[in-house]
């Protein structure tokens, strides 16, 4: 039995010294130089290392293709990003723990001032660099009913759970041509403190703030309607669902059925484009630091009202020099014209407009 | 205990072999004792870690607190978690020591292994699956029986309306639960039911005691420890479970009892997971003074249980 | 008349109950409209149970009666608990065969978007972390056991042991998990996931486990075993070694499996403390390390798009883990079927 054992753990620490991914290592042999460099302004020297992400879960999908590309060109370099939630990115960017954040909202005036992050040389701030810009959809399941409109009040009154039947005449008063059963409306949110809710609540406060009454929140404020776990959590009980409505990410409702918003006689479908035309007419915050491009939304221009804008957060000045030519590296690819063709193609955002990306390259190539 | 009382056997010839002997033991004893004061350190750790992060949170003032006043935000989770592990016991205890009887008593001897096995495999699932299952398979499947249950005996509070369009109630995440701690609770009995001694069931039979009186005279008492043991093993995990619960219920922070509606009390351990990743500063350490919260309320839970049905050393080989 | 066969059922009634009692409960339950399978199952099996139970008492009288009834319920019970685990062990293989493939345990996610990838990375860092997990746990758990059993008697420190083991088996998985992330960030900087703090966490959650069952394993070794041993002129320590533990062997290695098994699974403790890696990662002290689990949170929480080989990919992880316990318990049962005496049973 002795023997047997000692066989096993000989067969156990061959296995543990032969432990590899067939994928892996394999590229580190090509020459760096000959791939594509996308973003490594800073020399002939090859990147090295490792990035570490947090945050929001949003953006999770495009991060994981850029991370692909970018490995791909710059094989000695690791990017982790782990999508634990924009609070959780934010809070871990603070705290030295991450060297980039996604993070669906800009960090506040406040919380944005020199010496607040670890990671960042003492007198170094933060920067809001938006790079990913994504329609919320509203999904619905009423068997029978393929288009649905809506105007920001009766959303606003859906999901705060005054309107309770889908034959309510003021749903029945904006679709005229659908045959709106007589049946519950099960109006479901996100269970998770999240920034697509925050988002999709700031919308509803500001369009329509007479019958949305509670504060925009990453957490739902009312205590009625069905809630899930994350954005694949809402599609799913929406689908399987019985008179479900729900809101989440355009890129991940899948084949859902989506609502048409908008003010009377202007419903738009969330299409990248619709969402992009309504971040274009959205200024960048006032009294802010040069490179600092918190955007302010506006939620009553044109296009798709309800837009989610997800912010990758760095330093204007790294501790560690390194650490930074990798950071704008990074940064410089996703906000490249390939990095936001990728996020496009993959997850289906929205591009940046050129205007705006070219203030986030300016910004981008501050960093120290 | 017996045993102690008989640390030298008399007899023991030679002065050398007794120091060595001793040595031995002295050793054995220290290592064993060491290991026990090895998990309060850890305990002491955990708590000092618990209590130290929470103090913030219990001490600040309401107004500052990001989900306002802690006792009131904490009572819905704190109802949920009780309400919810109370009603997946409810299903899965009764179920485990039927299984067990069965596997250990009734069932031929190639289903009794099959199945023996399977049952403790399925310990082994992740809760992600479960809360996978729970969603697409389960939740489905329950909506009809709530609509039945409803539109019957809808007049029983629990039934109230409106029925969830979605099936995702406290109900399907008990029986989420109790399926999870199903395995746990079932390879415990199944264990000690196993060990019962074949005399005593044999002497049962053969006085004339049918198969079931011959389990409750024999087996029942003599498992009754494990089959505590089993149970506050399942309801421990039952009590902290994070993810299927987060996944597959849909919460509110509301204190009822309907089984059948979209508001459903949510579990401590759920809402933690819930808000974490979002929650920062003071935030966090009020979650973690929820955690806290379950973890009093899963050691009252246990040490009530404990007293409920006190040990029956009688049984035990050892005492 | 056969005496023998009087006063007993004919072997047929029971079957032919059951079916009478379900068409009945169809019938009565479609005439009131009512009709939902689920209900016509458990209706018509309580009426069984009635009925089956009256007929018995009549002919057989009350005591057989009860033994008839309590055979069907424990059967019952039995079917209804297999009808979700074999729903979910079933759902688990049929989804998770699709990617049972040589890429699966080949390939790590370095570079993978939609179709292809593996999880070699997740199932070296479950392996590893488990094993850390268990190293610490198993030696620790096992000897307090011991001494709550054999030593502690009704010491002051051994009921607080035995206390304090109540109080751990209370620990949620998560609290366990902040524990371990705020440690870890205490002494290696804010935000550190590393391998090993997940087994540190995992450890928090195993040792009660492995307390519990190895202190119930013991207690059941008669007594008359210990003193035969100490008669024989054998020390303690050595009793221990070479009666007690043997004799309960299989029980404390089934204690073990099964509390690997509840560990093995556990998700929210890692995903705070393990984080998650494209990569592979086998140094648990340094850089986050994929595990199962989370590889499957991920997998179907943060799909790609399309979501379908993401989905494949999280069956086939949870399927894995599964193969990966069937391993573990077959394992343990060949060591405790070679080391434990052979009682006469």
């Amino acid at each position: 039995m002795k023997l047997r054992l000692t066989a096993a753990l000989g067969l156990g620490a061959a296995l543990m010294l032969t432990a590899c991914a067939a994928n892996e290592g394999q590229t580190a042999e090509t020459t760096p130089t000959s791939a594509v460099s996308d973003g490594a302004t800073t020399g002939a020297a090859p990147l090295k290392g490792t990035l570490n992400g947090m945050g929001a879960s949003s953006v999770s999908v495009a991060q994981e293709n850029w991370i692909a590309q970018f490995q791909t060109a710059n094989p000695d370099v690791t990017v982790l990003y782990s999508p634990d939630g924009s609070g959780a990115g934010r809070d871990a960017f603070m705290g030295g723990g991450a060297d980039f954040a996604g993070s669906d909202r800009a960090f506040t005036s406040e919380e944005n001032v020199a010496g607040a992050f670890k990671s960042c040389a003492p007198d170094s701030t933060a920067l809001d660099l938006p790079v990913y810009i994504s329609p919320i959809a509203v999904v619905f399941h009423v068997d029978g009913v393929e288009s649905l409109n809506l105007t920001p009040a009766v959303l606003a009154s859906i999901f705060k759970g005054d309107i309770t039947n889908w034959s309510d005449p003021l749903i029945t008063a904006l679709n005229p041509d659908a045959t709106l059963p007589d049946l519950a409306i099960t109006a479901v949110h996100r269970s998770d403190d999240s920034g697509t809710t925050d988002n999709f609540t700031t919308y509803l406060s500001n369009a329509a703030g007479e019958v949305w009454d509670a504060e925009p929140d990453g957490a739902w404020p009312y205590q009625k309607g069905e809630a899930a776990k994350g954005t694949s959590g809402v599609i799913s009980a929406v689908k399987d669902g019985v008179g479900t409505i729900g809101y989440a990410d355009a890129s991940q409702a899948g084949e859902a059925t989506k609502a048409s918003i908008g003010v009377e006689g202007a419903f738009e479908q969330p299409t990248a484009e619709a969402a992009a035309a309504a971040v274009e007419a959205s200024p960048i915050a006032e009294g802010r630091a040069e490179h600092d491009l918190a955007l302010e939304l506006d939620s009553k221009a044109s296009g798709y009202p309800i837009v989610l804008v997800s912010y990758a957060l760095a330093c204007t000045d790294y501790k560690d020099d390194a650490k930074a030519d990798l950071v704008k590296a990074y940064l410089n690819y996703i906000a490249s014209e390939e990095g936001q063709k990728v996020a496009a193609d993959g997850p289906g955002a929205a591009p940046l407009s050129e205007a705006l990306r070219g203030q986030v390259l300016a910004a981008i190539d501050s960093i120290q | 205990m017996t045993a102690d009382t008989v640390t030298d056997p008399p007899g023991a010839p030679g002065a050398l072999r007794r120091t060595s002997r001793q040595i031995g033991d002295v050793v054995f004893k220290g290592f064993s004792t060491g290991s026990g004061i090895t998990i309060l350190v850890l305990l002491a750790a955990v708590a000092t870690f618990l209590v130290g992060m929470s103090i913030p949170a219990l001490t600040a003032d309401a107004a500052d607190l990001p989900f306002g006043d802690f006792w009131a935000y904490v009572a819905p989770y704190a109802f949920g978690t009780v309400w919810a592990a109370a009603l997946a016991m409810l299903f899965a205890v009764p179920l485990s020591v039927g299984i067990a009887l069965f596997l250990t008593h009734y069932a031929p001897k190639r289903v009794r292994q099959i199945f023996g096995y399977i049952i403790d495999l399925l310990a082994a699932v992740p809760s992600v699956v479960f809360g996978l299952w729970g969603i697409n398979v389960l939740a489905p499947l329950m909506r009809p029986l709530f609509v039945w249950l409803n539109q019957y005996l809808g007049w029983i509070p629990f039934f109230a309306g409106p029925v969830s369009g979605t099936g995702r109630t406290i109900l399907t995440a008990a029986v989420v639960l109790a399926v999870m701690v199903l395995p746990i609770i079932t390879a415990m009995c199944r264990e000690v039911f196993t060990q019962t001694p074949r005399l005593h069931e044999e002497a049962a039979l053969a006085l004339g005691a049918t198969r079931w009186e011959m389990i409750r005279q024999a087996v029942l008492p003599f498992g009754m420890p494990g089959i505590v043991s089993g149970c506050m093993l399942g309801l421990g995990r039952a009590l902290g479970e994070t993810m299927a619960v987060a996944m597959v219920l849909s919460p509110a922070a509301v204190i009822n009892v309907h089984l059948l509606t979209s508001s459903n009390p949510n579990t401590i351990a759920a809402n933690i997971a819930l808000a974490f990743p979002e929650a920062y500063q003071l935030g966090v350490n009020q979650l973690i003074a929820t955690g806290l919260v379950l973890f009093v309320i899963t050691l009252a839970v246990n040490m009530t249980a404990r007293w409920v049905v006190a040990r029956r050393k009688e049984f035990s080989g050892a005492n | 008349m056969n005496p023998l066969t009087a006063g007993r059922l004919p072997r047929f009634t029971e079957p032919a109950l059951l079916v009478v009692c379900l068409v009945v409960t169809t019938a009565a339950l479609s005439v009131l409209n009512a009709g939902n399978p689920g209900v016509i199952i458990i209706v018509g099996a309580l009426l069984f149970l009635l009925v089956s139970f009256a007929l018995a008492t009549s002919v057989e009288g009350v005591r057989h009666a009860k033994d008839r009834l309590a055979a069907h319920v424990v059967t019952g019970f039995f079917l209804i608990a297999l009808a979700p685990l074999v729903s979910l062990a079933w759902g688990t293989v049929s989804a998770g065969l699709a990617r049972m493939d040589v890429k699966f345990f080949t390939y790590s996610m370095r570079n993978v978007i939609g179709e292809g990838g593996g999880a070699v990375h997740a199932i070296w860092g479950t392996l590893i972390i488990t094993g850390m997990a268990t190293l610490i746990s198993v030696p620790i758990g096992l000897m307090t056991a011991i001494y709550l059993v054999e030593y502690g008697a009704r010491h002051r420190l051994a009921s607080a042991i035995r206390f304090f083991v109540d109080v751990m088996t209370g620990i949620p998985s998560i609290v366990a998990g902040l524990f371990a992330y705020t440690l870890f960030s205490l002494f290696f900087g804010p935000g550190t996931k590393v391998g090993i703090a997940g087994a540190v966490a995992l450890s928090v959650l195993m040792i009660p486990t492995v307390v519990r069952s190895t202190e119930e394993m013991l207690r059941l070794v008669p007594n008359e075993l210990r003193e035969a041993s100490y008669a024989l002129g054998v020390p303690k320590w050595r009793t221990i070694v070479k009666v007690v533990l043997p004799t309960s062997l299989a029980g404390i290695i089934t204690g073990v499996v099964l509390s690997i098994a509840r560990i093995i699974g556990e998700t929210a403790p890692l995903l705070v403390t393990a984080g998650m890696n494209q990569s592979l990662n086998t140094n648990p002290f340094d850089s986050p390390m994929a595990t199962l689990p989370v590889f499957v949170y991920y997998q179907y929480v943060t799909p790609g798009i399309p979501q379908d080989p993401y989905h494949a990919r999280a069956w086939a992880g949870a399927l894995t883990l599964i193969l990966i316990v069937m391993l573990l318990n077959l394992v343990g049962r060949l060591i405790s079927w070679k080391f434990a005496p052979k009682p006469g049973r």
